[in-house]
């Protein structure tokens, strides 16, 4: 890369502390009450439909755009925002995005439900939207999955991922007005109880020059531990829930391995998949699939800020020096001890809580932020501070005040109300309504959910508010590439005939051939640095126009 | 506590095919009265917020597998 320096934008964030470019993805869980029986990838394809067809009603543009999944091609860009001007032919584009095509779901449901299903103009249903806040709607597998755009803090990061529970919701609204169609629920969580889980995962983007075995020896530990602060609790232990009992993590039992390429099999602590969706050579994205999915937002907020600080302590190479013995059987008997008084065994022989390790990791990431500045209260980076604080109440409340802390941590929430139930009604664990607690505690419709009536009486704490969350169902994060991305839908969307993390492809008329746009730096395409474009153009033609004319990055705002 | 075992079921929603006999919900007022204090309050509003039929509510919920 040979990138002109970039003070404003495009730059480098603070390094040391919990600022770091992420995202995060979430599989819900789907059901149809009405239609127990009915296919989970078809109402999968009906959540994103809906979605498209709320948008389409708000964005003058059109809907919202289909994935490009041609984003593995090594198309070359100098500079993160060259416009390839021929590289992109329409022939790539035969590479599609799985549709639903009428005549399979004709074959497999019958003509009468196809036709109940609104198609889109191409008779096939859509499976993938790249949605005007930056963000990917999709279909995976037998899930509706939201992946958030790309932001550069943990604050933003629980913003779009809440704006992903009110796309979902907006869906589910969507479905359930319409009298033709079974209404659907979306959960955000992560088992069914009967040994199927589903993950949500997160994304860091750290330098490829990190050794990849110093990722393993520094985060392994601190996830077999940190579900102390942001396991969302699970009824039930082991994979099928066959021993009845509540845990602390709705993952912990589906992994199986250390190290490993695999999601959906075998689970490793550590995943090594590697698609970087940036510039290969220089970033690796860091795929992390051993969370829950968190509806609280400091359980969520220190899931996301605390993992990126432990990365900073990996990559100045001062992560704490400890070894889990048998990490995964240290995860299990973690996330089984509600007391919080189990210990693991360390290589060296000790014996420690999870707590004990956190508060290593919590120490060492104090220390770096104070040596790098990051950490300042005022001249920090504006959320270390915040994260080291937050993470340090939260890690003592859990040790002498756990009534305080079950407003922040949601394991506890959870397992506070199903205590209520048990102590109330004398119910034991294995009691149906129990279950039914677990799985409508992660309902995303607030009048069902039990997490938003907890919320709604005041029971949670906050780490954004409503407005701000409600804002980024349709505003993208400025400081990243979300924000290209999620303008050209909302502002050309017309135009767009795909997008993926690292390009935008327009089909504009006179242009002959289609445009990709690539976006292979995830701090370019800020509002900083293209604000000014997307005020002054209301036209693709004359926006791609300068774009073009420039042949390099486009001006700053 | 005593009491509980036939209030709880008077908060809860009704239908037809139910595994556990139950009334229709209790008005909000009497929901009211019942609370004793915050949890016990919290717990009546939850009883009228959960799916009916928990059993079979919960034993329908089947997912196919994801990452």
């Amino acid at each position: 890369m040979t990138a002109a320096p970039e003070p404003v934008a495009g730059g480098a964030l603070p390094a040391g502390g919990a600022m770091r470019v992420m995202g995060a993805e979430t599989e819900y869980g789907i059901h149809a009450p009405s239609a127990p029986t009915a296919n989970a990838t078809m109402m999968s394809a009906r959540v994103v439909q809906a979605y498209a067809q709320v948008t389409r009603q708000r964005a003058a543009g059109g809907a919202e755009t289909r994935w490009d999944y041609t984003d593995e091609e090594p198309l070359h860009d100098a500079r993160g925002w060259t416009v390839d001007r021929g590289a992109a032919h329409p022939s790539q584009l035969t590479d599609q995005p799985p549709v639903l095509d009428a005549e399979a779901v004709a074959l497999a449901y019958g003509r009468e439900e196809l036709e109940l299903d609104g198609q889109d103009e191409s008779g096939t249903l859509l499976m993938n939207m790249v949605l005007g806040n930056g963000a990917r709607l999709y279909v995976d597998h037998a899930h509706p999955e939201y992946s958030s755009p790309e932001v550069t803090n943990p604050r933003d990061a629980v913003i779009w991922d809440a704006a992903g529970d009110l796309v979902g919701l907006a869906a589910v609204r969507r479905l359930s007005a319409d009298p033709d169609l079974p209404p659907v629920n979306l959960y955000k969580n992560n088992t069914d109880n009967k040994s199927v889980s589903y993950g949500s995962h997160e994304n860091y983007l750290m330098p490829r020059s990190v050794p990849f075995g110093d990722i393993v020896r520094g985060l392994t530990p601190f996830f077999v531990s940190r579900q102390v602060v942001c396991g969302a609790g699970r009824l039930g232990l082991g994979q099928d829930s066959s021993t009845a009992g509540y845990q602390i993590s709705q993952r912990a039992d589906f992994f199986e391995a250390e190290v490993g390429l695999e999601t959906t099999i075998r689970r490793p602590i550590i995943n090594t998949r590697d698609e970087p969706h940036a510039t290969a050579d220089k970033y690796r994205r860091l795929h992390v699939i051993i969370g829950d999915a968190n509806l609280s937002e400091v359980s969520n907020y220190l899931k996301f800020g605390t993992t990126a600080m432990v990365l900073s302590l990996i990559e100045a190479g001062l992560a704490p020096k400890v070894e889990v013995f048998e990490p995964v059987k240290a995860l299990q008997d973690i996330s089984h001890d509600t007391s919080l008084k189990a210990t693991v065994r360390l290589l060296d022989g000790r014996r420690v809580t999870a707590l004990d390790l956190q508060w290593m990791y919590h120490e060492a990431a104090a220390k770096l932020a104070q040596d790098t500045g990051v950490g300042d209260a005022v001249d920090g980076d504006g959320h270390t501070h915040d994260v080291l604080e937050r993470w340090a109440e939260v890690l003592t409340q859990l040790d002498s005040d756990r009534a305080a802390a079950k407003s922040s941590v949601e394991w506890l929430a959870k397992l506070s109300l199903l205590e209520g139930y048990r102590q109330r009604d004398g119910l034991g664990w294995d009691d149906a309504r129990l279950g039914l607690v677990d799985l409508q505690w992660a309902d995303i419709r607030p009048e069902k959910g039990l997490y938003y009536r907890l919320l709604a009486r005041n029971r949670m704490r906050r780490v954004v508010d409503d407005r701000t969350i409600a804002a980024a169902v349709g505003e993208p994060p400025a400081d990243t590439r979300a924000y290209f991305r999620g303008k050209c839908i909302s502002s050309f969307g017309k135009d767009v005939v795909g997008a993926s993390w690292d390009s935008v492809i327009f089909d504009v008329p006179g242009y002959g051939r289609l445009q990709r746009v690539p976006t292979r730096e995830p701090l370019r395409g800020t509002k900083a640095l293209t604000g000014g474009l997307f005020e002054r153009y209301r036209e693709a033609g004359q926006f791609l126009g300068e774009l073009l004319g420039h042949n390099t990055a486009p001006p700053a705002a | 506590m005593a009491g509980q075992e036939h209030q709880q079921p008077q908060s809860r929603d009704s239908q037809v095919d139910e595994d556990i006999p139950e009334a229709p919900p209790a008005p909000p007022e009497a929901q009211a009265s019942a609370a004793t204090e915050g949890v016990d309050d919290l717990l009546d509003e939850i009883d009228g917020v959960l799916e009916s039929n928990a059993e079979e509510f919960v034993r329908a919920f089947v997912q196919k597998g994801g990452q």
